[in-house]
């Protein structure tokens, strides 16, 4: 019978299959950062349990560092759960990229930086955001924290298939929508629970067409559509992003895995739970403007009355958004005022990301409103962006270059969005709160934040001189 | 984590949609290297104003709320991240039982895997529940047996669970521990995999 991608790589990792029982499958690959972590080691110490397979767990911080004066962290408890890591991973053998390694980074950026993240594996981390190296033509989901333990315990999960879920995008995306746009795009159409108990598999000309970063913030939003997973089958461009990566085994070898990543591809005439077919140029830059990613309208466009919701919880969930958001009904993007930006997170903040970014930020000046800050996913794309001179770029617009880290994203450091400000933010969750509490967040691309910057509020990329680079 | 079989307790409704981790447990709580203490964070934007003080409008804080170990919300409740410290904080908080017509995935999971049980009915169903929980008094049965939720005046509905989690819950077993016991298999997986 035709297989997915989902279901070859479901079979392959099946430990045990009991009639009714989730299956106990294998997982290849684990990370693991300071949040989601301490109690899981905590669990196992308590038992007296082992590690099963260090050499498959790999660790960094990257949720709590701070992106000024990284050394110098002022919060004791932040200072204890990095703390905790370090000794976590020094009493049960895991390789650390600690706060002062070149490798440090967000976990998501690290780990297909690295090459540990490789199509065909089984991938988690106590992250929802696990969904990026899906990117790989892999299997990869954020777990809890208990799951965290049972993995490192037992480097298995109980786990019951998901259904599976196609998203084809066909045609060609005009200049200056990115991958950023086409998942906003998505959640706009389908709203947040579309992708609930399913994997979604990527495909379609403007799939193919993508690099593995676009790629990769497609797949990293795919939780925010409520799915368990999102995933993009391996091709040429897979591999030759893989050759010669650090964990990425070389020569012979490489060719080998090659041959069997590609035969990954789900085969002709195999079919979906669940289809959904998008049309490239129905998408235009889009921006959020609500507390939840599928409350995102094109740039031209505006937010909604109460009066055009289909239902009473969407009117209810509209008004509470507009509330918190301080709009009123119908009101356009274009005229929504912006105090903060924020161009980085484990969506966009990849060499590309910011590249797209310097290109419309070259040559101008943040607008005087507005404080507007670059945080490099990694510090390997830090070191790679300054040899370009993108932070010479940055710094002249007058945007501040920090080190790497999730920062603004979820604001657990000191980057901090003060209550009341909109910021335009290439980040992925628009949440109540999530940038600081009474912070009003607006998911953009990395061209539209740049843009945002400059101008003091939303402008249609596709308007700005130097557009054409940006595609 | 204890058994659990039927429960009965007060009830507090919810009626919000889309209520999301960063809502439950604000990051800025989340550095707790211990499982235990995040009741006090609870919805914590949301309980408290400014300056510290409760908020008085909100659900929980209403004197008729005091006390419930159940919950009634709305759709895609526990959406957002994977913080499995959203249920150690309901739980450390004193809710047992979240009833509502959808939950976000790893959300369901992970009260599952700290013996909270949450229950999906259908929408009117909650929606009934959720004005019936404006009653101080108000209590429900939830019997993981019979998979049944009920009240004293004749209110029944069933929920879905699997037989599997049925059991764990029921007898309150260690993942871990009943994973352990199949260590040929995964050691004979490995040994595949060379
Ligand atoms: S950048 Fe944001 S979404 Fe990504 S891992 Fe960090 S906190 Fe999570």
């Amino acid at each position: 019978m035709a297989k997915t991608i989902i279901d070859k790589l479901w079979d392959k990792h099946i430990v045990h299959r009991e009639e009714g029982k989730p299956d106990l499958i294998y997982i290849d690959l684990h990370l693991v950062h300071e949040v989601t972590s301490p109690q899981a080691f905590s669990g196992l110490k308590m038992k007296n349990r082992k590690v099963r397979r260090p050499d498959r767990t790999f660790a960094t911080v990257d949720h709590n560092v701070p992106t000024v004066n990284r050394f110098n962290i002022t919060d004791p408890v932040a200072q204890n759960q990095m703390e905790t890591l370090r000794n976590n991973c020094k009493e049960f053998g895991i390789t650390l990229a600690d706060i002062n390694s070149p490798e440090q980074g967000i976990v998501h950026v690290i780990g297909p930086e690295l090459g540990l993240t490789q199509p065909g594996m089984t991938i988690v981390c106590g992250d929802s955001h696990t969904s990026t190296h899906g990117a790989f033509g892999s299997l990869a989901f954020g777990i809890g924290t208990s799951e965290v333990e049972h993995t490192l315990a037992t480097q298995t999960l109980w786990q019951s298939k998901p259904k599976s879920l196609k998203v084809q995008i066909d045609g060609k995306l005009g200049k200056g929508v990115l991958a950023k746009d086409v998942i906003l795009y998505v959640l706009s159409k389908y709203g947040v629970n579309f992708g609930t108990g399913h994997i979604i598999e990527y495909c379609g000309d403007v799939i193919e067409n993508m690099t593995m970063e676009e790629r990769m913030t497609v797949c990293n939003m795919s939780i925010e559509g409520g799915a368990r997973a999102g995933l993009v089958a391996p091709d040429d461009t897979t591999i030759e992003y893989l050759r010669g990566r650090k964990y990425v085994p070389a020569g012979q070898e490489f060719e080998e895995l090659a041959e069997q990543w590609k035969a990954l591809a789900s085969d002709e005439g195999a079919t979906y739970d669940k289809e959904i077919y998008i049309e490239a140029s129905e998408i235009a830059p889009m921006v959020s403007w609500g507390t939840n990613p599928s409350q995102t309208a094109p740039v031209t466009g505006r937010v909604p009355f109460l009066g055009e919701c289909e239902s009473e919880n969407e009117k209810r969930s509209v008004a509470s958004a507009l509330k918190y958001m301080d709009f009123i009904e119908g009101q356009r993007i274009a005229d929504i005022k912006i105090q903060k930006v924020f161009i980085g997170s484990c969506t966009n903040s990849r060499l590309e990301d910011l590249r797209l970014a310097a290109e419309i930020a070259k040559g101008r000046k943040v607008h005087p409103d507005v404080e507007a800050i670059v945080v490099p996913g990694s510090q390997n794309v830090k070191v790679l962006a300054e040899a370009e001179g993108l932070d010479k770029i940055f710094l002249d617009a007058g945007f501040e270059w920090r080190e790497s880290g999730c920062s603004m994203c979820l604001s657990m450091n000191a980057d901090i969005v003060p209550a009341g400000e909109h910021c335009a933010s290439t980040s992925n969750r628009n949440f109540e709160g999530r940038q600081g509490a009474g912070a009003r967040t607006h998911l953009v691309s990395p061209a539209m934040a740049a843009a945002a910057a400059v101008n003091g509020c939303f402008v249609d990329v596709r308007t700005m001189e130097s557009a054409e680079a940006v595609h | 984590m204890a058994g659990l079989t039927t429960f009965r307790g007060k009830v507090a409704g919810m009626d919000r949609v889309n209520v999301d981790t960063d809502q439950i447990i604000p990051k800025q709580f989340l550095k707790r290297t211990e499982k235990t203490g995040f009741g006090q964070y609870l919805f914590y934007d949301w309980r408290f104003q400014a300056d510290g003080t409760p908020n008085p409008d909100f659900e929980l804080n209403r004197p008729e709320n005091n006390g419930a170990e159940i919950l009634v919300a709305n759709e895609n409740f526990g959406c957002g991240s994977s913080r499995e410290h959203a249920p150690w904080a309901l739980l450390d908080y004193g809710i047992k039982i979240v009833i509502a017509p959808s939950f976000a995935d790893i959300f369901h999971q992970n009260c599952l895997k700290n013996g909270m049980l949450p229950v999906v009915l259908k929408d009117e169903e909650v929606r009934y529940l959720i004005e019936k929980a404006k009653d101080e008094n108000y209590e429900l049965t939830v019997s993981l047996k019979d998979k049944t939720v009920k009240d004293s005046e004749g209110f029944q509905a069933e929920f879905p669970i699997s037989d599997y989690w049925q059991t764990m819950l029921v007898n309150g077993w260690d993942e871990i521990e009943l994973t352990l016991q199949l260590d040929e298999r995964i050691l004979a997986y490995e040994e595949s995999l060379i």
